[in-house]
């Protein structure tokens, strides 16, 4: 490994090599998060146009004229996509994972900057060819992020599913293989470079999220890719892996034998953990920023890692949960529901914790910890809805409702973001040397909490009463028509809550451009990524080898000096 | 305790005793809020005409007690201490702990019951409806979905479905054809073939699922049933209803671009209506 590591320990000359095709993970770590950011305004956009094509379908936009219901399909297609794969993946790993993780554990670089790079360059690849899908022949796909064959292998099944389909899944299968890149990359950078003293139990739990999530994304990805080549076969090359016999628009199709439940076993065996790959990251930010801002311990620190590693274990055993209604085995989905109830206790003993962080500490409101508090509300608002669908037997009312749209959106879209967020405001001034502002911070902060719960909220009584999902209209069922005021106010909520990101885009780019200089250690927080220079030097610790003596969040020792210990520091308590 | 009454209204600039209770009210705000509707059931799973509606709505009851309980104190709590243990001049010391594994394993324990034994109590009834068969003399009706329709097919007097065939689907014509029905197979010739479902009440009916081209789910939230129908699976289930009436059924599945109308009625009528119905129906074939 030493070699690896020092193979270009001096900075690199030319903008090229310097900025774009970079091998230092701070700037491939920034390059992911600007990624990232592209497309979660992209997602964000395209959801604004389903919420007002729902409310206003007729409604003739500028630019883009009136919104069809095919196109409504495709934009939630490519917005399922895009913030699953090129946001909610992205940042919180590829962006701050691989800025931060080389840094918290004392290493010069990741293991393999080479495959660091190429894993970059190869997601940038996956997002143009995504995006690409909009502008051919019969536009984007419109099946759905799950893309459930026999839909999504023929082409005759709808508009967008031809070309706009085959790059769908081409992209996705590019994502797979960077992800697979990064993981293999994360995993041994973690295991291999710790600096002297780093334990693993020394590790700040952010950590162990982007350890226990390269894990996850190195089992899940690689079943993905697999089963998105099989649907390329089936789509191109006549195999009949996903498809049986079938007839679309009287034309009978040349398919036979092939099982339409085999696509969802697989997706979701890479879906489900998936889930956590999004939120395990968001858990480490929050314990992180909980335990600085409170001024104390983490609460339970083995009792965090013991839980995340078994919310990675049981996330592979819990993929059948998406299937009750699809005609799976009932036995099977007994198990399945047992184990997706047992991921619900490691689940709970993490917010335990949060709670039992911030009591009887110090805390203070800086906006990286007004985005910690608000994932753990977000984390108990989303997980809460996850027992009732966890059980078959209320699925037969809530599969497929907006129920399962506001539990998900709740706990991995809203809540990871709040984890993202936290890391931008929490991190940004180490990795853009400048800080941000604190009073747009807050006034962003608060209407995104107030504006998520109003949009994603009255999402679990139209599951109730309901409502199905991916409908463009409700005008044609007369029990669903009576929901749309409820509808119209979401989309309300979801317009002003758009708007308000702006502030945070702004504050972003201001502050790295005009900002007050940030300290090397602006929180007072104790782990590695503080004890260097701001912005961190190209072997970030500027030639020096630090040396750990103590545990990630030694906060308001008994009898210290100041009321942080950084890890650095000569050891004042005894280890654990 | 510093503070005068302007901070309330300068929260976003200044920080401590002000954010943390703008914290507290807007938590606190959202939560109450919230579990109002859910209390006050102004949406709420629509009224129930089947004999699974009890077991169902029972423990979604349940489920639902539970969670609003843990929901209420999970963010009350976090309201409260975010406010309660905000930092000031004046905060004593932080209580410096690690943790205490008596409370983790208490809360893991009690959790693990809770949400186990939760599902455990609900498994019985998902259970009972899969795996026993239907009742003996309940009435079979075999569902179709396709783009962007559903077909229901009875098997008439001789309770045999007719066989059918993929060549001869032909959605344009709707009825006999879009299912592809051979009509000259001798157990075809009273089969009959409907775009509306009739159903006799108080009677189990024995559903087969099928569809020809791509996924639909066939849900009707008041008979508190819901299946996907797979092409190339003929998925068997039993529901019965229990009260008159006509209810709609939404697709459940993407199916397409038509998913969103891709509708139809179920009438639930008396068994003598229902007899006069079918046997219309059969008349109107010869």
């Amino acid at each position: 490994m030493a070699t690896s590591a020092t193979i270009h320990s001096h900075a690199p000359q030319g903008f090229i090599r310097k900025y774009i095709f970079s091998l230092d993970h701070k700037v491939i770590g920034i390059q992911y998060f600007f990624l990232a950011l592209t497309a979660v305004f992209v997602g964000m956009f395209l959801s604004l146009l389903m919420r007002i094509h729902m409310i206003w379908p007729n409604a003739a936009l500028p630019l883009i004229g009136e919104i069809k219901p095919e196109t409504y399909l495709s934009l939630l297609t490519m917005h399922g996509t895009i913030m699953v794969f090129f946001v909610l993946t992205t940042a919180p790993q590829g962006g701050f994972g691989n800025y931060f993780l080389p840094i918290q554990i004392g290493a010069p670089d990741m293991a393999f900057p080479v495959l660091n790079m190429l894993s970059f360059w190869t997601t940038f690849v996956g997002f143009i060819v995504i995006l690409a899908a909009f502008f051919v022949t019969g536009g984007a796909p419109l099946h759905g992020w799950t893309g459930y064959p026999p839909l999504s292998a023929l082409s005759s099944a709808g508009p967008g599913e031809q070309l706009g389909a085959d790059l769908w899944i081409t992209s996705i299968a590019i994502f797979c293989v960077a992800s697979l890149m990064g993981a293999l990359n994360f995993i041994t950078t973690t295991l291999d470079l710790r600096a002297k003293g780093m334990t693993l139990m020394r590790m700040p739990l952010t950590c162990w999220s982007w350890f226990i999530t390269a894990i996850l994304g190195l089992l899940a990805f690689g079943v993905l890719l697999s089963a998105g080549i099989l649907l390329l076969m089936d789509r191109n090359l006549g195999t009949s892996f996903y498809i049986p016999l079938v007839v679309v628009n009287g034309q009978v199709m040349g398919h036979k034998g092939g099982s339409p439940l085999l696509w969802q076993h697989l997706f979701w065996f890479f879906g489900h953990p998936e889930v956590y790959i999004a939120i395990l990251p968001g858990m480490g930010v929050a314990s992180q920023v909980i335990s600085t801002f409170s001024r104390k311990p983490i609460f339970g620190y083995r009792a965090m890692v013991y839980a995340m590693l078994s919310i990675g274990f049981f996330g592979f055993m819990v993929w059948g949960h998406h299937m009750f209604m699809s005609g799976m085995s009932p036995y099977s989905a007994f198990a399945f529901s047992i184990l997706t109830m047992c991921i619900g206790v490691p689940s709970a003993i993490k917010t335990f914790n949060w709670l039992g962080t911030m009591w009887g500490g110090h805390v203070r409101f800086d906006t990286p910890m007004l985005y910690a508090i608000g994932f753990v509300s977000l984390f108990v608002s989303g997980g809460l809805s996850g027992p009732f669908l966890a059980q078959p037997v209320l699925d037969i009312q809530l599969h497929d409702t907006y129920f399962v749209v506001g539990h998900f959106h709740l706990i991995m879209g809203v809540a990871a973001i709040f984890g993202i967020f936290a890391a931008t405001y929490y991190w940004a001034p180490k990795m853009f040397g400048r800080m941000m502002n604190e009073t747009w911070g807050r006034i962003h902060f608060f209407i995104t909490l107030a504006g998520t719960y109003a949009i994603f909220m009255p999402m679990h009584y139209l599951g109730m009463a309901g409502q199905t999902r991916r409908y463009s209209q409700f005008t044609e069922v007369a029990y669903q028509a009576k929901l749309l005021p409820l509808q119209t106010f979401m989309t309300y909520a979801a317009i002003i809550t758009i708007a308000a990101q702006f502030i945070f885009v702004i504050n972003l780019f201001w502050s790295i451009f005009k900002g007050p200089k940030a300290s090397d250690n602006p929180w007072e927080a104790t782990t590695l990524e503080w004890t260097t220079a701001t912005p961190p030097p190209h072997d970030n610790f500027g030639g020096v080898t630090p040396v750990v003596h103590n545990g990630p969040y030694e906060y308001g020792v008994p009898g210290a000096a100041k009321d942080y210990v950084m890890q650095t520091d000569p050891a004042v308590v005894p280890s654990h | 305790m510093r503070h005068s009454l302007g901070e309330i209204f300068f929260v976003f600039q200044i920080g401590g005793w002000g954010m943390g209770l703008a914290l507290l009210v807007l938590i606190w705000l959202i939560t109450l809020v919230s579990t109002y509707f859910f209390v006050a059931k102004t949406w709420w799973l629509p009224v129930g005409a089947s004999a699974a509606t009890g077991f169902i709505d029972h423990q979604f009851t349940i489920t639902f007690l539970i969670m609003g309980v843990v929901f209420l104190a999970a963010q009350l709590g976090l309201g409260y201490i975010v406010w309660r243990y905000r930092q000031t001049p004046k905060s004593p010391p932080v209580a410096y702990s690690h943790g205490n594994a008596t409370m983790e394993i208490t809360w893991t324990v009690l959790t693990a019951i809770l949400f186990i034994g939760l599902n455990v109590m609900g498994s019985r009834v998902w259970a009972s409806q899969r795996f026993d068969p239907p009742e003996a003399g309940a009435v079979p009706v075999e569902v179709t979905g396709m783009q962007f329709a559903w077909y229901f097919r009875y098997p008439g007097a001789d309770g045999k479905y007719g066989p059918t065939k993929a060549s001869l689907m032909d959605p344009s014509a709707g009825g006999e054809a879009a299912v592809g029905l051979n009509t000259s197979d001798a157990a075809a010739k009273d089969d009959v073939v409907t775009g509306t479902m009739y159903l006799p009440v108080n009677r189990e009916i024995d559903v087969s699922l099928r569809a020809v081209d791509v996924i639909h789910s066939f849900f009707v939230p008041n008979l508190r049933f819901k299946q996907d129908a797979v092409p190339g699976l003929n998925i068997h289930m039993h529901f019965k209803p229990t009260e008159v009436g006509e209810y709609e059924i939404a697709c459940a599945e993407l199916c397409g671009l038509g998913h969103y109308k891709m509708h139809g009625m179920v009438h639930v009528v008396s068994q003598e209506d229902f007899d006069k119905w079918l046997a219309a129906r059969e008349a109107e074939k010869q």
